[in-house]
């Protein structure tokens, strides 16, 4: 029985929690929102040059050949940081479908760069003001080229190449398009969480490749989803316990009616309660890590699990975390809202908490997980 | 990440397994078998005793004692590895806890060798059944507030007050005890930790009548109850030290509430009918499901971080406190949901097995949010200890137990 990351694991991530506390990563997050410019690059350099990016490309492709329970340890730091970077866009999302649906030549290709950093990639789904679903999908592709708009994809602007969800002939298939291109244009779109950057990007008949097979895109990309909420729950749990530490530091040190207010039944039952949701979120994201590393035929309904428990976390806990700290909590000034906002980005990122909840019940439909309790 | 056993780990289990197998049928249905839990009938009783005096003979009755009071010094993998391996058998279990968990312990460590070599044997054997008379009336929660007292005569202590909440009384044997020696004193220090025989000539048991309409705890009188001075466990004034470490261990054992949960919500609702559709296909249902599924699952995997953690020789971190609270809220919830899915007749006793699990849920949990520290003491608990917040400034620290106010006069 072992539901623990190594020794060495948490060594990598004690190793990455001390590089991103020096680098003073929150005072980063802090001056890309200010500045609206969407990513720190001087952390986005030091980052690649950890060699971080190519934590789970294969060494035969330049990369470092681990495991995905590396690439968790290192999201739960990024996540406590708030690290303003492409690193989720880059790594969850594009790399990891280019390693497990893209052909051997767009491999030998795009891998060592992805190490390097002279590529980074994202992965574009929403059209609409709605949930995006397998009908509604209109971007289209004809003859290899690709038409239409996608809006909220993520780092588009430092991005080079990006997974686009389209229809072709045979279906929704998943696309390989390379956003230097003349035909796309990139517009930057103001959000919430302006330490990241969002945009709209509209391809007139921009060259393509298949990635996966034609017509099954869809499922390749519920899977690449499944796969990126566990990535996304570990910086869910460490953006959790950073905003409870937070808030649990301030209790101590404010005082009202004589005490500290940490004294008091209301805040010690609040921050008790994000612990409760923290220590769920947990045990489920180890879970998911296990299912994600096994390559488990159980990864939809753990991934589910994992990105539903470690939602309501950081949604709980960024919010009670400015609410402890009272007025203080709602200025500009103070770290608070740092993580509030960012917990909104992860919270719809992939799917917002309804998706996610309605993916895990049609899961334990399918499989007979739920008589396994 | 794995979630195998280390290869001694199998090898205990697989000789777990065997004796059961051998000595004990399988359980058909897991949640609701009729041998479980605690059943204060002669019947029960009986089988309880002949089953624990069959584990004794085999080596199993009491794996973490050690060695010299016939234990195996069981690591706590090896007793989660037992209880795992038992409960999927049809055996009474649930009447030994406290005698074996928490009276053996305080007798090792406090009684004369003598005591030791009369109780520890039949309480291991099963023959005598023990009990723990802390809580009292006024003195939940706040159970260093207890008032029971004592008055030292000769060499008898003399014993006057109300116990309450005591599982088991009626059919124990023994009982540890903490009373009041003296209430000049700082509350924590006047208290002394004795215990006593069931049976002595002024106890008085009678049984509390639950909101299940189920007694499984009694109110204990004790009107000049003699306890000779050799059945002290501890120092006079040390009765809440004593005491303290046995409601650890308490703690440590009120875990999972047991009863309806996700997969017994889940299945219902593929089942029932909704206004001409079937109930999973409500978008609210199916949000609650996913809701409980998190929570069940959560408390699974914590247990088994638990459990990585002590396999491992590492003592395991604080998670494990939260499991009561959500279980226990977990539980309240699903019975509500399963009685109102029958809408106008969810009031009513029927023969469905499942609507009576969900009405016995509903009852029930209310008593499992406060048995073994309420929701909100476990709440004080997780921030103290966990979160290191500062206490609640108290009205009665410093203070002599007699002029700390009461609410009554």
């Amino acid at each position: 029985m072992n539901l623990d990351f190594s020794d060495d694991q948490k060594y990598l991530q004690s190793e990455a929690r001390k590089f991103l506390e020096k680098e003073n990563s929150l005072k980063r997050n802090r001056d890309v929102l200010d500045n609206k410019c969407g990513l720190d690059e001087e952390l986005w350099k030091k980052i690649v040059a950890m060699g971080w990016t190519g934590i789970r490309i294969p060494e035969e492709y330049d990369g470092l050949g681990l495991g995905h329970l590396e690439l968790c340890v290192v999201a739960e730091e990024l996540g406590r940081a708030l690290a303003p970077v492409p690193f989720s866009s880059s790594v969850y999302l594009f790399t990891e479908a280019i390693i497990k649906y893209a052909n051997e030549d767009i491999k030998k290709d795009l891998l060592p760069k992805l190490v390097s950093g002279e590529c980074v990639g994202t992965l574009a789904v929403a059209e609409d003001l709605l949930a995006p679903t397998e009908d509604n999908i209109k971007c289209e592709c004809k003859d290899e080229k690709l038409s239409g708009t996608k809006i909220a994809v993520p780092d588009a602007a430092i991005a080079t190449h990006a997974v686009v969800v389209c229809r072709g002939n045979a279906g929704i298939e998943l696309r390989l398009v390379d956003l230097n291109s003349e035909e796309c244009k990139v517009q930057i779109q103001e959000n919430i969480d302006e330490s990241r950057g969002y945009f709209s990007i509209n391809f007139k008949d921009i060259k393509s490749d298949l990635i996966g097979e034609a017509g099954n895109g869809w499922e390749l990309l519920q899977t690449i989803l499944n796969q990126a909420a566990v990535l996304f729950s570990f910086e869910q749990i460490g953006g959790s316990q950073a905003a409870l530490d937070m808030a649990n530091n301030y209790a101590k040190e404010r005082y009202a009616f004589g005490r500290a207010i940490g004294s008091y039944q209301a805040i010690k039952h609040k921050l008790a309660d994000m612990y409760i949701s923290i220590t769920l979120a947990k045990s489920n994201s180890y879970y998911g890590a296990w299912a994600l590393s096994t390559d488990s035929a159980e990864l939809s309904v753990a991934a589910a699990t994992a990105r539903v428990s470690s939602t309501e976390a950081f949604q709980f806990c960024s919010k009670e975390n400015i609410q402890t700290h009272g007025g203080n909590g709602f200025t500009w000034e103070y770290d608070c809202h740092l993580f509030y906002r960012r917990s909104k980005l992860l919270s719809l990122n992939i799917g917002s908490l309804a998706t996610w909840k309605e993916k895990l019940v049609t899961g334990l439909e399918k499989s007979n997980l739920a008589n396994s309790n | 990440m794995d979630f195998n056993d280390t290869k001694e780990q199998a090898e205990f289990r697989a000789k777990c397994r065997n004796w059961l197998e051998q000595n004990a049928e399988l359980k058909i249905n897991v949640k609701s078998d009729k041998k479980d839990g605690m059943v204060g009938e002669e019947a029960f009783l009986q089988a309880a005793k002949k089953w624990q005096m069959k584990k004794f003979d085999a080596g199993w009755a009491m794996l973490h004692w050690p060695k010299e009071y016939g234990g195996i010094a069981a690591t706590p993998i090896e007793r989660i590895i037992w209880g795992q391996e038992e409960s999927q058998f049809s055996v009474p279990r649930g009447i030994y806890e406290i005698g074996l968990g928490m009276a053996g312990p305080v007798m090792m460590q406090y009684a004369s060798e003598e005591q030791k070599a009369r109780f520890l044997p039949p309480m291991a054997e099963g023959k005598e059944i023990w009990c723990q008379l802390f809580s009292e009336p006024s003195a939940g929660s706040d159970v260093a507030g207890l008032r029971s007292k004592a008055v030292k005569d000769g060499d008898d202590w003399i014993i006057n007050g109300q116990k309450v909440w005591t599982s088991g009384a009626h059919f124990s044997d023994y009982g540890i005890l903490v009373v009041r020696h003296d209430p000049n004193l700082e509350k924590h220090k006047g208290m002394t930790f004795f215990f006593v025989d069931m049976k002595s000539p002024g106890i008085d048991i009678k049984p509390i009548k639950q909101i299940t309409g189920g007694s499984s705890f009694n109110e204990v009188y004790f009107n000049d109850v003699r306890i000779p001075d050799s059945q002290r466990l501890g120092e006079i004034g040390d009765g809440w030290k004593v005491a303290i470490t046995t409601l650890m261990n308490e703690r440590l054992a009120v875990g999972d509430a047991n009863g309806a949960d996700a997969k017994e919500a889940f299945e219902w609702a593929k089942k029932q009918d909704d206004h001409g559709d079937p109930l999973i296909e409500s978008k609210a249902v199916r949000e609650s499901i996913a809701d409980w599924y998190c929570q069940a699952n959560g408390l699974k995997n914590t247990k088994l971080r638990t459990m990585s953690a002590l396999s491992k020789g590492d003592t395991p971190g604080p998670e494990a406190s939260i499991t009561k609270v959500v279980s226990a809220n977990k539980l309240q919830a699903i019975g509500n949901f399963g009685i109102d899915s029958i809408d106008m007749a969810g009031m009513l006793k029927t023969d469905n097995s499942e609507i009576n699990g969900f009405q016995g849920a509903w009852l029930g949990s209310p008593g499992l949010r406060i048995a073994g520290g309420t929701d909100e003491i476990l709440r004080n608990i997780i921030a103290e200890r966990v979160l290191g917040l500062p206490q609640d400034p108290r009205a009665d620290k410093g203070v002599a137990y007699k002029d700390i106010p009461s609410g009554s006069n």
